[in-house]
């Protein structure tokens, strides 16, 4: 860890949305998730394996059984936000390290 | 039996029953169908509907080319002339002879005219077959006033085609009463009020016995005693006799009073020849109904097919609505039998009678007479046919509001009852069709075709599904998700009545964790039903699925599609070529979608608001093809250019499509208007459909394409454009406010309790009194609606959310295309690919 890259403000994700990160090549989808009035957040590949486009940072961000989950929106699959598992079938995705210094977004391998 | 030859005479409902059993359990017989009508098999039963409106044609029951693919012959317009039972031969009356190894009859009957002086005038008209409706629809065009003999139960439908057609209507009857085969005296009398308040005057104990000329109408009625009646024209429908004439020339065995005498097999007296239906006498009785009809050709078809199953008699219980009265008839409805006791329960003022007749010691149903409300029938008919046990108070049974009414539940049903007689539908093969996967109630009554031919079990078979479903632990959970305990009728009533206006605050007050992919886009949904505020309000914007995210509609490449709003198809020149020029510049695939509308293909999410902003530019609004909302209302083109268009369709579905466009459903709304009754709009196969008719507006309803197409069924008709609209008002309000999540019109339909008949109430007579609100609630809707589209490009905040990164102004570079037939499509991982000689094109 310790290689953040600041990727944008808190304000530019929309509270229970994502947004996709470009960090080198790779394309992240940053999630904000805000509960009892505070922000957590969380990341993970933006490649939707299912349909293979890069698309996740625009699902639907929620919880299914307490777990925090965002539902591709092409074939609707559930990825876990902590640990990029697949509730459905048995694919995890890469999940980045997530910190917010003032109030920047920063991202981590 | 592969090799037999079936010869069917007779194509009647009964007829094309058998002819689809037979060809089910024998898919080489050779089978040839010969009938006298012109026509195909039609739904006789429905027969009267053709005077609301409806097109003789959605009476069909099959048609030529169904009978070919199932590789039927069909012979139609030729009726049989001579039957030789010793050569095994039919001979029609155009001279074509067909040998058979089985024959089966199944002529049925005709409608008997009393041998009256005068009754053979051409205003003198009977009323069974297609033919007969257009001969009477012709009379009447010009009579004042009709008369029909005979007040039994088709003559009481008959008055009604009558009323409808606008004459002054009587109904005349030999009896003292009507519908004296079913109805006790009581039953009949209150009947005779209620159906004389309505307008049809009737005259009972009355002998017709001349027909002469009339003075102020071109008819007049010579009765027995001494009275006369004039009249423009009589329509006979005095009962029905057998059509048994080639039976009796070719030697077959027939009843004294007429009809082809049949055993338990439906054999007649020649082994190789069978007979079905209203043509055939089982144990001294013709069987006037279909229902049992079916069951002679289910018979007849086990005979065949080697695996005899007999007919033991039918029962002929009916219920259904004359003149809107509701008439039941269950078994032994005189108390015929021995020592059979009758309880009578009768409220003048309420015009409701009912009459039980039981056993001498009370404890088994023998018959009952129902007119006025027939609510108790289907409990009753199941006490009569599974011979259940009475409870002590057998009158509890017919006294409104008696304290502890014994209801019959599902689970107190043998598995032998039967809950729908019209497909013969058991408990035990709706409990069967559980037990194969089959769910809930619409799959049920796909698989098991219960409570879709009358529609009378409908109440009944949603109790026994429920029983089931709960008998096997399935307790329905209709809980929307994990996140709040209701259904979304639930959730619609407290977003109203809380006055609730986001996601959060109902989550705060009603539901629990944070939501998820199922409740958000509902609730999303239903708020816009309710408050129609922008959709990608901060507040809403993480509920909306993608597609109403991006106002787009996502395709499997993560690119979107944009399909502007033209309403009704139409569209000037000029707008057609900025939408070529937009499509070029962007490079988007381009196809004309089954809506009369364009979809452009391909465009990244970035892209987006610039396309839109040309768009705009040019008048275009958004067409929501994106949310679960009205999409459009295609049209013909209707009487302003057509040479048969009888009314304006283009500008009706101008008109409804600028009205309801951006109103948020449970599920998505499609409409169509089409200029005369030819419907090249295909409007019954919408959600809501308008035929222009000479008389005004028809509205369909509940009709879908799609996976399981449903044809809309006729909702109202002779419509002026106001009425028209109002209606329409009211039935997407209650659509949109007591949907399920994702259930399309046709389903909801199925799945309402009381069906089509119990809509019509609520919408058209305002039987809840919520018409001026569910009116009001729309109104608000067309008052606020905006462009979504436009107040986007109007936000730039908004905008910046269309970027695919959040840190930068590229594009996805993983969406890539190839060309095919002169365009882009999504270019395919070379794994996938069926073949490698593709040209890259960059996006």
């Amino acid at each position: 860890m310790g290689n953040w890259t600041t990727v944008c403000a808190v304000d530019d994700i929309p509270p229970n949305s994502g947004r996709c990160a470009l960090v080198g090549t790779h394309q992240v989808a940053v999630f904000r998730v805000r509960r009892t009035n505070k922000d957590e957040f969380y990341a993970l590949d933006n490649h939707d394996p299912f349909s293979g486009a890069n698309v996740l940072s625009r699902g639907i961000v929620g919880t299914v059984d307490d777990k925090l989950v965002v539902a591709s929106p092409v074939y609707k699959q559930h990825f876990c936000l902590q640990t990029g598992a697949c509730l459905e079938e048995d694919i995890d995705l890469t999940t980045w390290a997530v910190r917010v210094t003032g109030h920047a977004v920063q991202l981590a391998p | 039996m592969s090799t037999k030859q079936v010869v069917v005479v007779g194509n009647g409902m009964v007829g094309h029953h058998f002819v689809e059993q037979l060809r089910a359990a024998d898919k080489d017989c050779g089978i040839t169908v010969i009938g006298a009508e012109p026509r195909p098999a039609y739904d006789r039963v429905h027969l009267s509907e053709v005077f609301a409106g409806k097109p003789p044609e959605a009476l069909a029951l099959t048609s030529r080319e169904h009978y070919m693919e199932l590789g039927i012959d069909c012979h139609l317009g030729d009726p049989v002339a001579a039957l030789d039972p010793a050569q095994h031969t039919v001979t029609t009356a155009g001279g074509h002879t067909f040998s058979y190894d089985k024959l089966v009859l199944a002529t049925g009957s005709y409608p008997f005219v009393p041998p009256i002086e005068g009754g053979d005038r051409h205003e003198c008209l009977t009323y069974r077959t297609i033919d007969d409706l257009g001969a009477i629809k012709a009379e009447a065009a010009s009579s004042r006033i009709g008369v029909v003999v005979g007040g039994g139960l088709l003559g009481l439908e008959c008055a009604n085609a009558l009323k409808n057609l606008g004459l002054e209507t009587h109904v005349v009857e030999f009896a003292p009463g009507l519908m004296g085969v079913q109805l006790d005296e009581g039953g009949s009398q209150v009947l005779g009020r209620q159906i004389e308040s309505l307008g049809v005057q009737v005259h009972t104990r009355k002998a017709t016995q001349q027909i002469t000329d009339g003075q102020d109408c071109r008819l007049s009625m010579r009765f027995a005693d001494e009275t006369a009646l004039e009249t423009d024209l009589i329509v006979f429908s005095a009962g029905i006799r057998p059509q048994d004439q080639l039976a009796r020339d070719s030697g077959l065995e027939v009843g004294e009073r007429g009809g082809i005498v049949i055993d338990y097999h439906c054999r007649t007296s020649d082994s190789d020849i069978y007979a079905i239906g209203e043509c055939a006498l089982f144990g001294g009785r013709i069987f006037g109904l279909v229902a049992p009809g079916y069951r002679m050709a289910e018979a007849a078809v086990s005979q065949l097919a080697g695996a005899p199953v007999a007919f033991t008699g039918a029962d002929m219980s009916t219920k259904l609505k004359l003149l809107g009265v509701d008439v039941g008839s269950i078994g032994d409805a005189h108390g015929n039998a021995d020592g059979a006791m009758a309880y009578v329960y009768s409220d003048p003022r309420a015009q409701v009678y009912k009459r039980l007749v039981v056993s001498e010691d009370s404890k088994t149903l023998l018959g009952a007479v129902l007119v006025g409300d027939c609510e108790d029938y289907d409990a009753l008919l199941q006490y009569y046919l599974n011979a259940i046990e009475l409870p002590a108070q057998p009158e509890a049974l017919i006294v409104p509001g008696t304290a502890g009414t014994p209801a019959l539940g599902a689970a107190a049903l043998p598995a032998s009852a039967t809950i729908c007689s019209c497909h013969n539908v058991s408990k035990g093969a709706i409990s069967a069709a559980f037990d194969n996967g089959f769910g809930n109630l619409a799959a049920i009554k796909a698989e098991t075709k219960a409570s879709t031919g009358c529609g009378g079990c409908a109440a009944l078979l949603k109790s026994v599904v429920d029983e089931q479903l709960s008998c096997r632990g399935m307790a329905v959970n209709t809980d929307i998700c994990e996140h709040f305990p209701y259904t979304r009728h639930e959730l619609f009533h407290l977003v109203r009545v809380g006055d609730i206006h986001s996601f959060d605050a109902l989550l705060a007050a009603h539901g629990s964790g944070l939501g998820c992919d199922i409740c958000k886009p509902a609730v999303a949904s239903i708020l816009a039903s309710c408050w129609n505020d922008y959709v990608l309000q901060d507040a809403h914007h993480g509920l909306q699925d993608t597609n109403d995210r991006y106002l787009a509609n996502m395709q499997k490449n993560g690119t979107y599609s944009i399909v502007p709003r033209v309403a009704a198809g139409e569209i000037t020149p000029d707008k057609l070529i900025v939408l070529g020029e937009v499509a070029r510049d962007y490079n988007l695939y381009t196809k004309i979608t089954g809506g009369q509308r364009i979809d452009l293909f391909g465009a990244r999410s970035e892209q987006l608001p610039a396309i839109w902003e040309r768009l705009i530019a040019a008048g275009f609004e958004t067409g929501h093809a994106y949310a679960k909302a009205l999409r459009t209302v295609k049209s013909c083109v209707g009487s302003t250019w057509c040479r048969y268009g009888v009314l304006d369709s283009v500008g009706m579905a101008i008109r409804i499509e600028n009205r309801y466009k951006g109103l948020r459903a449970p599920h998505k709304l499609k409409s169509a208007v089409s200029g005369c009754t030819r419907e090249c709009a295909e409007a019954q196969s919408k959600d809501f459909g308008v035929i222009a008719t000479e008389s005004g507006w028809n509205l369909y309803v509940c009709g879908n394409g799609g996976m399981k197409p449903r044809h809309a069924d006729l909702f109202a008709t002779d419509l002026n454009d106001e009425q028209l609209v109002q209606i329409i008002d009211r039935f997407l309000m209650f659509y949109v406010r007591t949907a399920d999540r994702l259930q399309r019109t046709s389903v909801w339909l199925e799945n309402l309790e009381g069906g089509l008949e119990y809509l019509k109430q609520v919408i058209i007579e305002d039987s809840l009194g919520i018409c001026a609100q569910l009116e009001e609630d729309m109104q608000r809707i067309v008052d606020t609606y905006q462009c979504e589209w436009k107040t986007t490009v109007q936000n730039p905040r908004k905008v910046r959310q269309f970027a695919h990164f959040v840190n930068s102004d590229q594009g996805d570079n993983a969406v890539q295309f190839e060309r095919e037939r002169g365009q882009v499509k999504p270019l395919v991982p070379a794994a996938e690919a069926p073949h490698s000689e593709n040209i890259l094109v960059t996006g």
